[in-house]
């Protein structure tokens, strides 16, 4: 009994791991390789003014649309845990329709939105904004693709964490502002950095909707995946793959952030 | 003149959990809310704190209408069952939270916080986290925390609910020395009535959401206006309509006037306490305590006949309110 059960453990272990390689391990492991293989070319291409610039935007994108999205989360986790109001569930719900929409669904309909034959669009255009095809509605795209991240790993924690702490605070005479800051936040610390991380991941990697919305325009509106798609197509495939190996690098620190994050919010 | 509650209700929804409750606390007293879960105790506490807010009626805190103040001005030191530890602070940054709200100077804060720790015996436990605490130390340092601010008022909710019977104990007699020492107007829910009975000095029972009696523990033992507050203070025997306690049955040798006949079911021997659990002719059980000396002298044993007759014993009306009282009657009357 024991042997058999010893045998089917190693057996479903190693359909595990051949599964893992055949999809996940393999196919990283030859863009590793390719990347190296030329490494010269591929450095180039990627220190290119294009190359740099498509990385420059996507790191800004980042930068932007994650802190605001955490900002989002956190209240909108608040509000959703901490009040009671008509329409709670509808707001629950639509939290997580990015989930479920496709990206380049999000892409076309901000398009239709904001481009100039939209809604605002020509508005916007004669007041000297450009949403469509420029940075603000990369942003708006990458908000919208993230935006149930933080919110989802921040409500289990306030749920978890109770109210009580938050009560006894204002009894010693915290205000609102008080309670949150010095109480609630460094209660879901971990909860925070976990969400900020995925939806970091989320952001650099983001192609479906930033493809439409941002028009590919090469040195302005091309973000990284977006130059890495480019340089494949036109068959400068070393830049592609030193692209891809740095995206993959960044992805992998993060797995790593993530299972801290993780491992700090379980003690 | 300290806290008086006039005619506060407040409503979940369907439940009524506070209906129409007065109350007055004295200055510098210790009072008990004792009553069953559900009774409206606890909520009727929240509303003293500011933590929720009465659908009707009004709260004065020292002669002052307190019911829109919120509760963060309230200067009201509130202890929760389950401690409500500041997980991520130290034990001093716990006892300090209020006075650093108050932004008093960092020499201060600290002299405050070790005067506090060790009132409350938590000296050279200052750097610990609470997860490193026992029940009773983080209940401790929560009483500690709350008596940093120098509250007018103290409220403790079921402080000692969560702490097992041995620490429970000792936290009550503690808290009755710290209220001698501190003399902060002080009140705590509570469902035990012996508890209630140990520490307060005045002890209103709820039920339903209503205030059944108010009054010092040997006056509600004593005389217990309702059915309700004889029943939930002290133990009880009802055999119809009258309510006798234990120590009030008189257990006979031999038939005398007014003792009825009776069959010893069984003798609990609780060192110096004798439960003496019987079986009146007609089938109705009650049980008397008597002292081990009584038991002795009597000779008494189980499966023996025995006369027993109420030396005091208490009628209720239709509506629970007292009727007779202490007069000596016989168990057939009922």
């Amino acid at each position: 009994m024991l042997g058999s059960s010893r045998k089917s453990r190693w057996g479903l272990r190693g359909f595990a791991l051949g599964y893992l390689a055949l999809l996940l391990l393999v196919p990283l492991g030859m863009i590793f390789f390719r990347a190296f293989e030329h490494v010269g070319p591929a450095l180039s291409a990627l220190t290119s003014p294009d190359g740099l610039h498509a990385f420059y935007l996507t790191v800004l994108v980042a930068a932007i649309a994650v802190p605001l999205n955490t900002i989002f989360g956190v209240g909108c986790a608040l509000l959703l845990v901490r009040t009671e109001f008509r329409g709670k569930a509808l707001i629950n719900a639509i939290i997580d329709l990015p989930f479920a929409i496709s990206p380049v669904v999000i892409g076309l309909s901000l398009l239709l939105v904001y481009s100039q034959t939209g809604w605002f669009g020509d508005w916007l255009n004669a007041n000297g904004f450009r949403v469509a095809f420029a940075l603000p509605g990369i942003v708006l795209a990458t908000i919208f693709v993230t935006l149930p991240f933080v919110v989802r790993e921040v409500v289990p924690v306030l749920h978890e964490i109770g109210d009580e702490q938050e009560q006894a605070a204002r009894t010693l005479g915290a205000n609102w502002w008080q309670t949150f800051w010095r109480i609630t936040l460094p209660a879901i610390r971990w909860g925070v950095s976990y969400g900020v991380v995925i939806a970091t991941a989320r952001a650099l990697g983001e192609f479906g909707a930033v493809a439409v919305i941002s028009g590919r325009i090469v040195g302005q509106t091309q973000t990284a995946t977006i130059w890495i798609q480019q340089e494949f197509q036109n068959f400068d495939q070393a830049g592609a793959y030193m692209g891809a190996v740095v995206l993959a690098l960044i992805a992998v620190s993060i797995l790593i952030a993530m299972n801290l994050f993780k491992r700090k919010e379980a003690t | 003149m300290s806290i008086i509650v006039e005619n506060a209700s407040k409503r979940f929804g369907d439940f009524v959990a506070v209906d129409d409750v007065s109350l007055t606390v004295p200055d510098g007293s210790l009072t008990a809310l004792l009553g069953p879960s559900g009774s409206g105790k606890s909520t009727l506490l929240r509303i003293i704190a500011g933590l929720e807010s009465p659908d009707s009626g009004r709260i004065m805190i020292q002669g002052n209408d307190a019911t829109a103040v919120p509760a963060q001005k309230r200067d009201v030191g509130f202890v929760f069952q389950h401690y409500a530890a500041f997980k991520h602070m130290t034990v001093h940054n716990n006892v300090a939270f209020g006075l650093k709200i108050r932004k008093r100077d960092k020499a201060e804060i600290d002299q405050r916080v070790n005067e506090l720790l060790a009132l409350v015996h938590l000296d050279g436990l200052a750097q610990r986290y609470p997860s490193q605490l026992s029940g009773g130390q983080r209940q401790r340092m929560a009483l500690a925390r709350a008596l940093a601010v120098e509250p007018k008022v103290l409220l403790l909710d079921e402080p000692f609910g969560a702490l097992d019977a041995q620490v429970r104990k000792e936290l009550r007699a503690w808290l009755r020395r710290l209220h001698d020492e501190v003399h902060v107007t002080t009140i705590f829910v509570t469902h035990d009535q012996e508890e209630a009975m140990e520490v307060a000095e005045q002890i209103v029972v709820m039920n339903t959401g209503k205030v059944e009696q108010t009054g010092p523990p040997r006056e509600l033992y004593e005389h217990p206006k309702s059915e309700f507050v004889m029943s939930f203070v002290g133990s009880v025997n009802r055999l119809g309509s009258l309510f006798v306690r234990p120590h009030d049955v008189e257990i006979l040798q031999a038939p005398e006037p007014g003792a009825d006949e009776a069959m010893i079911e069984h003798m609990v021997h609780l060192g110096f306490e004798v439960r003496v659990e019987l079986v009146l002719a007609e089938g109705e059980n009650l049980w008397a305590q008597i002292t081990q000396a009584e038991a002795e002298q009597l000779e008494i044993e189980k499966g023996q006949i025995v006369y027993v007759r109420p030396s005091r014993a208490r009628v209720f009306d239709r509506d629970g309110n007292a009727s007779g009282d202490g007069r000596p009657t016989t168990l057939q009357a009922a």
